[in-house]
């Protein structure tokens, strides 16, 4: 189902702090269905500009963290400017919204069990992947710190890691799947998280002829394949565009996950 | 109302900027629908050039204040994919037009570049074979593979280039004129000297950003492209100033751009002598805003 060819003015409804995160809800009845991998362009209708270096000016892409009784959920953390605007919204604020866009993930080959990897901010994509494809498989969660774990509660069942112990296993999230895959190759991986998080997950599935869909984030212009802007290298040469080819591609059509994605957040 | 330009007539006065709108992936997006129902009058095509380009390596985005810097390199699937592939994909597209009640074709701009007349020759004249494209805009901020200069950067160069090319088409012919000049309005008189049908502009401005500092070090550009573009409403009063000159010197039709966000602005363009008004940047933020622009005007 396409996404409507127009921004959209949406509301707003609720704002809940979860850790060093906040989860935005979104009234939006009248937009289709998002598919779990799918995202949206978000920008505030107030005050859009202005912050720290006249900024921002585009609007930023976030993954669909899950959509239930007409109500898009984000998960947010204040990086940059635009991300810093988006946390000041509270209930009534309106907010622009266009999408849900990108490819979405797709459900495992047969007899293949399911692993979400998230890291970080980027774990939104697998709430609505287990809410609506995957409510079985194993979920492994890494954070910074226990401030940033305390996130780990938008999903069910979840195992933390945290990179200074101060929640769960004391390490990179990226062991666990280690530890995981040795116990049983038979599986699929779906992750979404920092560049180095994925880079890692990319390289451990090639070598352990695990597929993998990863969710890959990138600064992008438009979202919708006319800027060009938000591309990584494919295997074989040139580019894929994130916004159109993605954001979940498969780790099999990647040359490597490059790091460069945030700094305009 | 319609509009007439060069020949060709539209549904109204806001075409898109070349490579700020690719209607096969909004098409994907979006869905097909959007071919009934295009935002803009006519279509521009990203730049053409005759062999593939992959594009800049990334980052090819930095925003900047109230705009954008892009460094994306002109990635293309040459001449030979574009008019086998791209073309079939392109034909049928309607504009809604706001005087009429049937919607009005939206004809096809092919944005070509090449570093040489010769170049450029056979860009025009493989287009030549193909009715579809109604007209050629041709990109001159392209390095003169003998001076390094950008083609379009002296009236002069351009002036022979031009001449040297324009014969191969009988197509209209509208040169997108760069702004990283000392006088644009005299690169627009030597176009107009040289046969074309029109001209375009403002192209990107020049920019430059570096890298976030995260220790200490020697400063390092963000662009893969070193370089890039600068778009969107931080250059609107530049290209007023720029459209306004141009339009002063030249009596062939005139496309201004350059951060328009609104039909005011649009308007403006055209009070200093524009006939079209191209929206880029602004389509990034909302895909439907030439649509809302054009409603407006």
């Amino acid at each position: 189902m396409s996404a409507p060819f127009a921004r959209r003015a949406l509301t707003v409804t609720a704002v809940q702090q979860l850790g060093a995160y906040s989860v935005m809800r979104v009234a939006d009845p009248d937009a289709p269905e998002p598919q779990a991998g799918q995202f949206s362009m978000l920008a505030a209708v107030e005050r859009w500009g202005g912050g720290e270096g006249e900024r921002p000016f585009l609007a930023r892409a976030f993954s669909i963290a899950r959509h239930l009784q007409g109500e898009s959920h984000y998960l947010l953390e204040d990086v940059g400017p635009g991300t810093r605007r988006l946390c000041e919204l509270r209930a009534g604020d309106q907010l622009w919204s266009l999408g849900p866009l990108g490819r979405p993930f797709t459900t495992p080959a047969e007899g293949r069990r399911a692993i979400l990897l998230g890291g970080g901010v980027g774990i939104a994509p697998l709430a609505i992947l287990q809410d609506t494809l995957l409510e079985d498989a194993s979920v492994l969660l890494g954070f910074r710190d226990g401030e940033r774990a305390r996130g780990a509660g938008l999903l069910r069942d979840a195992r933390v890691a945290t990179d200074d112990g101060s929640l769960g296993y004391h390490g990179l999230v990226t062991d666990l799947l280690e530890q995981e895959l040795q116990s049983d190759a038979h599986a699929v991986v779906y992750a979404c998280g920092p560049a180095a998080m994925l880079e890692r997950v990319r390289s451990i599935c090639a070598e352990t002829h695990t597929p993998a869909q990863l969710a890959l984030e990138a600064a992008m212009a438009c979202g919708f394949g006319a800027c060009y802007g938000c591309v990584v290298p494919r295997r074989g040469g040139g580019y894929l565009r994130v916004c159109l080819d993605g954001p979940v591609i498969d780790a099999a059509e990647l040359e490597r996950v490059e790091e460069h994605a945030g700094a305009s957040a | 109302m319609t509009v007439e330009f060069c020949g060709l007539t539209l549904a109204h006065r806001i075409i898109n900027g070349s490579g700020t709108f690719d209607a096969i992936a909004a098409r994907a997006a979006f869905g097909e629908a959007l071919a009934g129902e295009f935002p803009f009058a006519a279509y521009v095509s990203k730049t053409i050039t005759l062999e593939p380009r992959v594009g800049n390596p990334p980052p090819r985005l930095w925003e900047s204040a109230g705009g954008l810097i892009n460094s994306i390199g002109l990635p293309n699937k040459g001449l030979e994919r574009y008019l086998e592939e791209d073309l079939p994909r392109l034909s049928g597209l309607l504009a809604p037009s706001g005087g009429s009640a049937t919607p009005i074709p939206v004809p096809l701009i092919t944005n070509v570049m090449g570093s040489s007349a010769e170049e450029i020759t056979r860009l025009l004249d493989a287009c030549e074979q193909h009715a579809q494209i109604a007209a050629i805009e041709l990109n001159v901020s392209c390095p003169n593979v003998k001076t390094g200069l950008d083609i379009g950067a002296d009236p002069r160069a351009l002036e022979e280039v031009l001449r040297a090319v324009r014969p191969r088409t009988s197509k209209p012919l509208i040169v997108k004129l760069t702004p990283n000049t000392a006088d644009v309005a005299a690169c627009a008189q030597a176009a107009q000297a040289a046969g074309a049908d029109g001209v375009s502009l403002i192209n990107t401005l020049r920019a430059m950003a570096l890298a976030p500092r995260t220790r200490a070090g020697s400063a390092t550009p963000w662009l893969g492209g070193v370089t890039g573009g600068l778009s969107g409403p931080s250059i609107r009063a530049v290209a007023l100033a720029q459209v306004a000159a141009v339009a002063e010197r030249v009596s062939i039709p005139v496309v201004g751009m350059g951060g328009v966000q609104s039909a005011r602005h649009a308007r403006e363009l055209i009070d200093v002598g524009a006939t079209l008004v191209a929206v880029g940047t602004e389509s990034f933020r909302d895909p439907a805003a030439a649509a809302k622009i054009a409603a407006a005007l």
